[in-house]
């Protein structure tokens, strides 16, 4: 019970703390120690039985709805200022009518508003905690080590504001705490919005135009998603005089489909699916740390927590029809999109948002089983997408590139690194790990409930297959002497490497295990029905993943080798393997790139189509909803 | 049948049966080619010869992959034959495919990977319809292992012919047949420089000989999946399609990635998503 208000509070007090923090060492010490803390807090809540036992905490002061209020009326201000200053009508606009609904509320309704439950904490937001804490914690260690090169070696010129960037990074993680816990749904909308105005502030750390305009992109999409979340609130309120999330789930579906409607698309914007994908591919001008935390562990996660939680009221229903439709136009544009680049980091933009599209997909469907395969998504995407960020974090910063056909010969260059990057991708989409068990139940919930979304899934998961593969085959790839790197992890970026890589085998290994403990008692008690892969086919995975295991022990205990030749280049080789000689005499270099098919398939007017789709199918659920 | 059992025959016969494949494939193409051809056997005396050659490479280790190239065929097939999930087949299969391309890209050499890269767009090409197949068969049988699609009593191609043509056709990509044989140039069409296989010699080329054996037994034995309730049907059929295939071989050019890629997303879109929309609507 204080352990949910402690994993809140302390995060978010830590943030106001390392503020003030000047110096290196305190903050490495008060870093290390909250995030040791929130982690250990978080392991401990997953130990406790759910629902857990929060009556003794009542919580209903004036003060503390008062207080909240405050900080709502100050986020409002200074994002109106944010937006006056940069002159920007529509970021006004969406703060002033935001607050005003949210004030008018408060001032008319917040006096004799009864909420029996401020806080809830069931199997779901146990998962989310456990996902919050330890891979946002390993974020947060990683972060130690990287902010310092990335100060001090690689990015000399932008100001160094570690202070604040320590600081958003914890109160970021108590605010997702808040959101995960909340069933209050004002409670919830004041940590929606702290989560946006954090991410407002991280993606603009760097302060260059660049950062200051994808940031106020940002801002103004999750705007956009937050008016939508107060006038849900206003809604759902105006039909049952409740404001409590469970309300909203567990009364009549008819009613509150206009209030789902509206969470959901706050979720899809906070999600980042697709007439919105646009601020997180701008996002990663961040530092990586920054991208890691909204990728896997936060922000995008809230919004597909919400969808989620939306899930029972919407499904079977026009709502959750286009919810999953935008999903899956999402995932498959996101899926071709990746290919189309070689920026590491934008091919795991488009590909978490992609993955995301999917977990929509499943919220959008709503079945028990489509909602058992989502969740699954949120938990092996989670660690899988972090590690890949921070292993490429840690590539820029020794190669000054984050080009994919820069990290050609990466397994000899930095071998751990590209070793760990081998594992994450394996783990976002072969099989047998932990996104492809994933993919295989979505693609059963799909086929049980409405067979032809499946259309989505198969030619998504097609392109999925090319941009990872061609990724991995760079890294093996070895043309010419390469040196190897030294020093590749400092001491924090090891920590919290090797512990993801670790992680992304032992929730594949402990899936069924993570199943039945966390995720079939909340399926059960949501819809009271249940179902899994089967444990004939666990078996066989397990057998899969033996055999994959083998692979890098093999690489080690190979004895006597082959004789090792040059490549064949079409001509005479001159000295090595990179160089021949033409048939006009002349000598040759070889460079090998991987296809990007740009001709074939354009991210712009891919993204472009996608937009206008889903524009129209969520216009199309808000007509539906309002007027069928 | 048990399923052990069934294994077991496949361990050993399918290769058997893959060889003889092989050598029909030969000589029936060299007859369309107005050729003699080789004997049935030939296809084993290259891999006898093979295995005895000296063993080279351009990196020390792209040879494992290819062996587990070959473990993870055999696997699917065994998969296949012992009535398992057919999703988890088609996984596995993926998964295979994909230590046969790193092994090319490993290679490092220029040849090899465009070949790679190829293989690659082929995957991505013949995906989604290998994927429609398992998912229409789902919807006729209510089930998505092999064992209860095998036992279903109506014959599934009078319900799949969507389904089932978009499947002879990535069969031709999965065969790495003429028109779609852009990632490797195969038997018949003898060029100087082949594509993914380029630097794999001796005893790794032969292992990918044996998979393609073990490969051509289970894609067969998909086939003959769509008339399981007609064994003597079935097997016609499969045998039928392999005939066809040979036949689609020597009448067409090679197309370009980019038209293999285009049609084969039509026919999955036109042909099996089709179809499994005409299954919903019967529904």
């Amino acid at each position: 019970m204080t352990l949910v208000l402690t994993l809140i509070l302390l995060p978010l007090a830590a943030g106001l703390g390392l503020l003030c923090l000047r110096s290196s060492l305190p903050r490495r010490i008060l870093v290390t120690g909250v995030t040791l803390a929130v982690c250990c807090g978080s392991v401990a809540l997953a130990l406790l039985p759910t629902p857990v036992d929060l009556s003794g905490l009542s919580l209903n002061y004036h003060w503390i709805n008062l207080g909240m209020l405050l900080v709502e009326i100050a986020m409002g201000l200074y994002i109106i200022y944010v937006g006056v200053r940069a002159r920007h009508p529509l970021i006004v606009g969406l703060a002033l009518a935001q607050a005003g609904l949210m004030v008018w509320f408060e001032l008319t309704a917040g006096l004799h508003l009864e909420v029996a439950q401020n806080l809830f904490v069931d199997k779901l937001s146990v998962i989310m905690a456990l996902i919050n804490g330890v891979v946002g914690g390993g974020i947060c260690l990683y972060s130690l080590g990287y902010m310092r090169e990335y100060h001090e070696t690689a990015h000399r010129d932008v100001a160094d504001r570690r202070p604040l960037f320590f600081s958003l990074l914890f109160i970021f993680m108590g605010a997702m705490f808040g959101l995960i816990f909340a069933n209050n749904l004002v409670w919830l909308f004041l940590f929606w919005e702290i989560t946006t105005l954090c991410s407002f502030l991280l993606i603009g750390y760097t302060q260059t135009d660049e950062a200051r305009r994808n940031a106020l992109l940002a801002l103004v999409m999750n705007l956009a998603g937050g008016l939508a979340f107060a006038v849900a609130i206003v809604w759902l309120y105006r039909q049952t005089g409740s404001i409590e999330l469970q309300t909203l789930i567990k009364s009549n579906k008819v009613l509150m489909l206009m209030p789902a409607a509206l969470l959901c698309f706050a979720g899809i914007t906070k999600s980042a699916q697709l007439p919105f994908s646009s601020w997180l591919l701008g996002a990663m001008v961040a530092p990586t740390p920054v991208s890691a935390l909204l990728h896997s562990s936060t922000m995008v996660k809230a919004g597909v927590y919400l969808v989620l939680r939306m899930a029972p009221v919407v499904a079977h229903t026009n709502v959750g029809m286009m919810v999953a439709m935008v999903g899956g136009v999402t995932f498959v544009i996101g899926s071709l999109a990746a290919i189309t680049t070689s920026e590491a980091k934008r091919v795991l933009a488009w590909s978490t948002i992609a993955n995301l599209g999917l977990i929509v997909l499943c919220g959008g469907i709503g079945t028990y089983e489509a909602v058992w395969a989502g969740i699954l998504l949120i938990i092996f995407h989670a660690v899988a997408k972090c590690l890949l960020f921070l292993c490429v974090g840690v590539v820029e910063h020794k190669l000054h590139s984050r080009n994919i056909e820069d990290m050609s010969g990466l397994v000899l260059r930095m071998p751990r690194v590209a070793m760990m990057m081998e594992i994450g991708m394996a783990g976002m989409f072969l099989a047998p790990f932990g996104m492809l068990i994933s993919k295989w139940a979505v693609l059963k919930a799909v086929v049980d409930a409405s067979p032809l979304l499946s259309v989505f899934v198969v030619f998504g998961s097609a392109a999925t297959l090319f941009f990872w593969v061609k990724w991995m085959g760079k890294l093996v790839q070895v043309v010419g002497p390469s040196e190897r790197i030294k020093k590749e992890l400092v001491l924090g970026e090891a920590i919290a490497l090797y512990g993801l890589s670790a992680a992304t085998f032992l929730t594949c290994l402990l899936f069924p295990l993570i199943s039945s403990i966390f995720i079939k008692p909340y399926i059960l008690d949501v819809y009271g029905n249940f179902a899994d892969l089967g444990q004939g086919n666990v078996i066989i995975m397990m057998i899969m993943m033996a055999m994959v295991l083998l692979f890098p022990l093999s690489l080690i205990g190979q004895g006597k080798g082959p004789k090792v030749v040059d490549a064949y280049l079409g001509g005479a080789n001159v000295k090595g393997g990179e160089r021949f000689r033409t048939i006009a005499g002349t000598v040759q270099d070889v460079s090998i790139g991987n296809y990007y098919l740009q001709n074939f398939f354009n991210e712009a007017q891919l993204s472009r189509w996608g937009v206008i789709g889903c524009t129209m199918l969520l216009a199309a659920m808000f007509f539906l909803t309002a007027f069928v | 049948m048990n399923p052990w059992i069934r294994i077991l025959i496949y361990l050993i016969a399918a290769p058997v049966v893959g060889c003889l494949l092989a050598g029909w494939d030969r000589r029936i193409s060299a007859r369309m080619q107005s050729r003699r051809g080789p004997p049935i056997l030939q296809p084993l005396y290259d891999v006898q010869k093979l295995w005895q050659k000296q063993n080279i490479a351009v990196q020390r280790s792209q040879n494992l992959y290819i062996v587990f190239f070959l473990l993870l065929v055999i696997f699917t097939g065994a998969l296949f034959f012992g009535g398992s999930d057919l999703l988890l087949v088609i996984f596995a299969l993926t998964l295979a495919a994909i230590f046969f391309v790193l092994g090319a890209y490993k290679a490092s050499s220029p040849y090899s990977f465009i070949g790679a890269e190829r293989e690659l767009i082929q995957m991505m090409a013949y995906e989604p319809m290998v994927l429609l197949a398992a998912i229409g068969m789902y919807m006729v049988t209510k089930s998505f292992a092999v064992d209860d699609i095998a036992v279903h009593p109506k014959l599934l191609v009078l319900v799949l012919p969507g389904i089932f043509l978009g499947f002879l056709y990535t069969l031709e990509i999965k065969f790495r047949k003429s028109p779609f044989d852009l990632s490797s140039s195969h038997h018949v069409h003898q060029e100087l420089v082949r594509g993914i296989t380029t630097e794999f010699s001796g005893r790794t080329l032969a292992m990918i000989e044996i998979a393609h054996w073990y490969e051509t037994v289970f894609l067969l034995g998909w086939v003959y999946l769509f008339f399981a309730s007609m064994p003597v049907l079935g097997v016609a059929a499969s045998l039928l399609v392999f005939v066809f295939i040979i036949l689609v071989d020597n009448v067409f050019a090679r197309l370009k990635w980019q038209t293999a890629i285009k049609s084969a997303w039509v026919v999955a879109a036109v042909l099996g998503f089709g179809n499994i929309l005409v299954l919903s609507m019967l529904h």
